[in-house]
C-alpha cells in the first residue's frame, strides 16, 4: 500500500483540548459535590455541624450536593466522554471549536451560579430542578448549543453507520431538552424568585416525570452510551453482542419515558397512574438488564485483564452496580414494596448504588482510560488507582449497606404495632435515635469514597506534571478518513443524498420544538385554570403572611427532610391524621410533598401544636424532642421578614388560578401585618414574654403556614 | 389531572421522533450489518504513546 495515495483521504484533527476541559471539570466538581454530600451525611449525625450558618444547614445544603453530583461531576463527564467519543465514531472533528468552549465554559458559570444561588436559599424546590428561572433558561441555551454542536458533528460524519453509542447520545439530548423545559414552566415574581405553573398533584406528576428522566436520560443513557464506547475499546474487543445492544437501546428507550408516577405510589396520585407507571417500571428490567450483560459479556475470555487493569476494574464493577440499581429499581416501584422502602433511607442507599457504583465507576474507569491518551504520558502510578478502586469500593459497601439496613428498620418501625393495637413507636424520634449508627457508617462510607477521589486527583497532578516535564506533544490529535457518501458508489448522488441522510436528525429535532413550543402555548393557560378549581369546598387559598412562611419553607428546604403525604395506611392515619386528598393541594404552586422523611410527615401539622411549641421548636428542636437531629433556626428570629414583594405574589397566584381577590390583592402587606399580631398575641397569651417587633419576624410567617397545613378539610372529615 | 393533557402528548410526541428516527435508522440501512460496526471502533488510527 506505500505510495498509493486516496485522493479522497480527508485529512483533520480532534479536539482534545477541549476533552482535557471537561476531564478536568469533572474531579474538581466531584470533589465539590461529594465534600457537600460528606458533610450533609455528618449533619445527619451530628447536627452542629452547620455551624450555625444558614447557607451550610442540611436544607440548602442537600440540594447543592445532589445538584452538583448530578449536573457537574455526572454532566461533565458525559460531556468528556461524548466529545472524546463522537469525534472518532463519526471520524469527524467536533463541528464548531466555538460551540464547544461556549458549552465547556457556559456550564461551568452555571454551576458557581447554582452553588451561590441554592446555598442562599433561592430555589424553587423541585427535586434536581432547584435552581430558579434566569438560571434555567441559561441552562436551555447552553444544553441547544452542545445540542447543535453534536448534530453537526453527526451530520458531518464521515462514517456512515452510528455506532449504538451515539443513539444513546441522541437519547440524552432531546430527551434532556424536553423535560427540562416542561419542569421549569413558572411566572416569576422577581429575578430569584418564581412559582411553578402547575399545582399540587399535577405539579408532583409533572416533577417525578421529570425527575425519573433525569435518572433516565442523564444518569443512565448517556453512560451507558458511554459504556458501550469505552468498555470495548479498554478490553480491546468488541462488545458481547451488537445486537443486542441495538434492542437495548430501543426498548429502553420506549419504556423509561412512562416510569415516573412509581415515585409517587400510594400518595393522592390518581391511581391508574401509580399503576402505569409501576407496570413500565417493572418492565424495565429487561432492557436494562440485557444492557449490563451485554457490558459484563464483553470482556468474554478476557476476564483475567481485571486482575491487572484498573481501567477494566472500574467499569466492570461500574456495570456490576447499574446491574444492581436496574434490579432494586422495578423491585421499588412495585406497590407494596414501596409501601414499605418509600420516604426512608433504602431510597438514599438505592440512589447511591447508582451513583458511587453505576455513575461514579464508569467516570474513573473513563477517566483512567483517557489521562495517556489525553496528556500522552501513562498515569503516574497504577498503584494508586488500585489504592482508589478498593477504597471507593469499600466505601460503597458501606454507604448502601448501612442505608438499606436503616430504611428496613425505620419502615418496620413506622407500622409496628403493639397488641393492643397502638403504634409500638408513637414518637417519631425514637425511630430516628435508632438510625444513628448508621448515618455514622454511612458517613464513614462516604468519606472513603471521596478519599479515593482524591487519590485520583493527586495520580491525575502528577501525571499532567510528568507530561509538563516531558514537554508532551498536547496539539490535537490528527486523523485521516474518507467520507462514506464518496466510498460507496451505489450512492454516487452525492450532495443530496448526504444531505437527506442529516435531515431525519434536523426533522426530528424541529419536530419537537415545534411540539413543545406549540403544546405550552395552547395547553398551559387553560390548564392553570381549569386545574385550580378546587375540588374540596372547604380548601382555600393561603393567607398573604402564610404564603410568605411558605416561601421560607421552601427557601430553607424544609421539603429535604419533611414530607407532606400522609398515605392511606392504618399506621400514618393514626401517626399523623387523615390521609392526604389531590384536592387538598390546589393551591400548591409548587407542590411541597417531600421524597423523604427524616423527620415526620407535616401535612396534618397544622393546630396539632400550640404556637409556641413552633416557637420553641425552631429555636431548638431539642429542647422539644430530645435526640432531635433537626438543626436550629435563631436567623428566622433575627430576620425581618421581606413583605416588597407580597403583592407581586399574590398577582402572579391570581393569574395561575389561586382565587385571591382584588381587594386581598390590594391589602396584601396590611394582611401580613394583621395576621402577625394576631399570632404574637396568641404567643403572648401562651406564656412568650413580649419582644419588640416579634410580628416583623420570619418565624411569625412560618409558624402562620405550620399551623395551617392540612386543617382546611379538618371540619369535613368526620 | 388535566396535566396529562400536557404529558401524554409529549410523552407520545418524544416516542414518535424516536419511531421516526428508528424507521429512518433502519430504511437507511444503519441496522443491515450488525457485527461489523463493534469491530470497527477497535482500531485506534492514531498513534498511541508507551500507555
Amino acid at each position: 500500500m506505500e505510495g498509493f495515495v486516496n485522493k479522497n483521504l480527508e485529512k483533520f484533527a480532534y479536539d482534545d483540548k477541549i476533552v482535557r476541559y471537561f476531564v478536568l471539570a469533572t474531579v474538581l466538581w466531584g470533589i465539590v459535590g461529594m465534600l457537600a454530600g460528606l458533610l450533609a451525611a455528618l449533619q445527619l449525625a451530628l447536627p452542629e455541624l452547620n455551624f450555625g450558618l444558614p447557607w451550610l444547614t442540611f436544607g440548602r445544603l442537600r440540594p447543592l450536593h445532589t445538584n452538583a453530583v448530578i449536573f457537574a461531576f455526572a454532566g461533565n463527564t458525559i460531556f468528556a466522554g461524548v466529545y472524546y467519543s463522537t469525534q472518532r465514531l463519526c471520524k469527524a472533528r467536533m463541528f464548531s471549536d466555538a460551540l464547544s468552549k461556549f458549552h465547556f465554559w457556559g456550564w461551568q458559570l452555571i454551576i458557581v451560579a447554582a452553588a451561590i444561588t441554592l446555598l442562599s436559599g433561592i430555589t424553587v424546590s423541585k427535586e434536581y430542578a432547584e435552581l430558579e428561572w434566569p438560571i434555567d433558561i441559561a441552562i436551555a441555551v447552553v444544553w441547544v448549543a452542545f445540542g447543535v454542536n453534536f448534530f453537526g458533528t453527526l451530520i458531518r460524519r464521515r462514517e456512515q453507520h452510528i455506532y449504538v453509542a451515539l443513539w444513546f447520545y441522541i437519547a440524552t439530548i432531546i430527551t434532556v431538552a424536553l423535560l427540562h423545559i416542561v419542569n421549569s414552566l413558572a411566572i416569576p415574581v422577581s429575578l430569584f424568585k418564581s412559582y411553578s405553573v402547575f399545582a399540587g398533584v399535577q405539579d408532583g406528576l409533572v416533577q417525578w416525570w421529570y425527575g425519573h428522566n433525569a435518572v433516565a436520560f442523564f444518569l443512565t443513557t448517556p453512560f451507558l452510551g458511554l459504556m458501550y464506547y469505552f468498555m470495548p475499546k479498554a478490553a480491546e474487543r468488541p462488545v458481547y453482542s451488537y445486537r443486542l445492544s441495538i434492542i437495548h437501546f430501543w426498548s429502553l428507550i420506549f419504556l423509561y419515558i412512562w416510569a415516573g408516577p412509581h415515585h409517587l405510589l400510594n400518595t393522592s396520585l390518581p391511581e391508574w397512574a401509580q399503576t402505569v407507571g409501576m407496570l413500565f417500571s417493572v418492565m424495565l428490567i429487561a432492557p436494562s438488564w440485557g444492557g449490563m450483560i451485554n457490558g459484563l459479556l464483553t470482556l468474554r475470555g478476557a476476564w483475567d485483564k481485571l486482575r491487572t487493569d484498573a481501567v477494566l476494574k472500574f467499569l466492570v464493577v461500574g456495570i456490576t452496580f447499574y446491574g444492581m440499581a436496574t434490579f432494586e429499581g422495578p423491585m421499588m416501584s412495585i406497590r407494596s414494596i414501596n409501601a414499605l422502602s418509600h420516604y426512608t433511607d433504602y431510597t438514599i442507599g438505592h440512589v447511591h448504588g447508582g451513583a458511587l457504583g453505576w455513575n461514579g465507576f464508569i467516570a474513573f474507569g473513563m477517566i483512567y482510560y483517557l489521562m495517556p491518551r489525553l496528556w500522552k504520558v501513562p498515569m503516574y502510578s497504577s498503584r494508586l488507582m488500585m489504592v482508589h478502586f478498593w477504597t471507593a469500593t469499600i466505601g460503597i459497601v458501606l454507604y448502601i449497606t448501612s442505608m438499606w439496613t436503616a430504611g428496613v428498620t425505620q419502615g418496620l418501625m413506622w407500622r409496628e404495632f403493639n397488641e393492643q393495637g397502638m403504634l409500638q413507636y408513637p414518637d417519631f424520634i425514637e425511630t430516628v435515635i435508632k438510625l444513628k449508627p448508621f448515618y455514622w457508617v454511612r458517613a464513614l462510607g462516604g468519606a472513603l469514597y471521596l478519599f479515593g477521589t482524591l487519590i485520583a486527583a493527586y495520580n491525575m497532578v502528577k501525571t499532567i506534571a510528568a507530561a509538563r516535564a516531558k514537554g508532551a506533544d498536547l496539539s490535537d490529535t490528527p486523523a485521516s478518513a474518507v467520507r462514506f457518501s464518496v466510498v460507496d458508489a451505489t450512492k454516487a448522488q452525492s450532495t443530496w443524498h448526504q444531505r437527506l441522510e442529516g435531515r431525519p436528525v434536523m426533522f426530528s429535532v424541529l419536530t419537537l420544538v415545534a411540539v413543545t413550543i406549540g403544546g405550552m402555548v395552547e395547553i398551559v393557560p387553560m390548564l392553570a385554570i381549569a386545574s385550580n378549581i378546587p375540588t374540596i369546598k372547604s380548601v382555600k387559598p393561603y393567607t398573604p403572611l402564610e404564603l410568605e412562611g411558605r416561601d421560607i419553607y421552601i427557601r430553607e428546604g424544609c421539603y429535604t427532610c419533611h414530607s407532606q403525604m400522609v398515605r392511606p395506611f392504618r399506621d400514618e392515619v393514626i401517626r399523623y391524621g387523615e390521609y392526604s386528598k389531590s384536592g387538598e393541594f390546589v393551591y400548591d404552586h409548587p407542590f411541597q410533598f417531600g421524597s423523604k422523611r427524616t423527620g415526620p410527615d407535616l401535612h396534618r401539622v397544622g393546630g396539632k401544636y400550640p404556637h409556641l411549641w413552633h416557637y420553641r421548636h425552631m429555636l431548638d428542636p431539642t429542647t422539644i424532642s430530645a435526640g432531635s437531629i433537626m438543626p436550629p433556626y435563631p436567623w428566622l428570629f433575627t430576620g425581618e421578614l421581606d413583605t416588597s414583594t407580597t403583592v407581586k405574589k399574590l398577582e402572579v397566584m391570581k393569574r395561575l388560578g389561586v382565587p385571591y381577590s382584588e381587594e386581598e390583592i390590594r391589602h396584601g402587606r396590611a394582611l401580613v401585618e394583621a395576621q402577625a399580631t394576631k399570632i404574637v398575641d396568641e404567643l403572648i397569651a401562651q406564656g412568650l414574654r413580649r419582644e419588640e417587633g416579634l410580628e416583623k419576624k420570619e418565624i411569625i410567617a412560618l409558624i402562620a403556614y405550620l399551623q395551617r397545613l392540612g386543617s382546611d378539610i379538618k371540619g369535613e372529615v368526620k | 389531572m388535566e396535566v396529562i393533557f400536557i404529558l401524554l402528548p409529549l410523552s407520545l410526541a418524544l416516542g414518535g421522533v424516536f419511531l421516526l428516527a428508528y424507521f429512518w435508522a433502519a430504511r437507511s440501512g444503519q441496522f443491515e450489518d450488525l457485527e461489523t460496526p463493534a469491530v470497527r471502533i477497535l482500531p485506534d488510527e492514531e498513534r498511541e504513546t508507551d500507555l
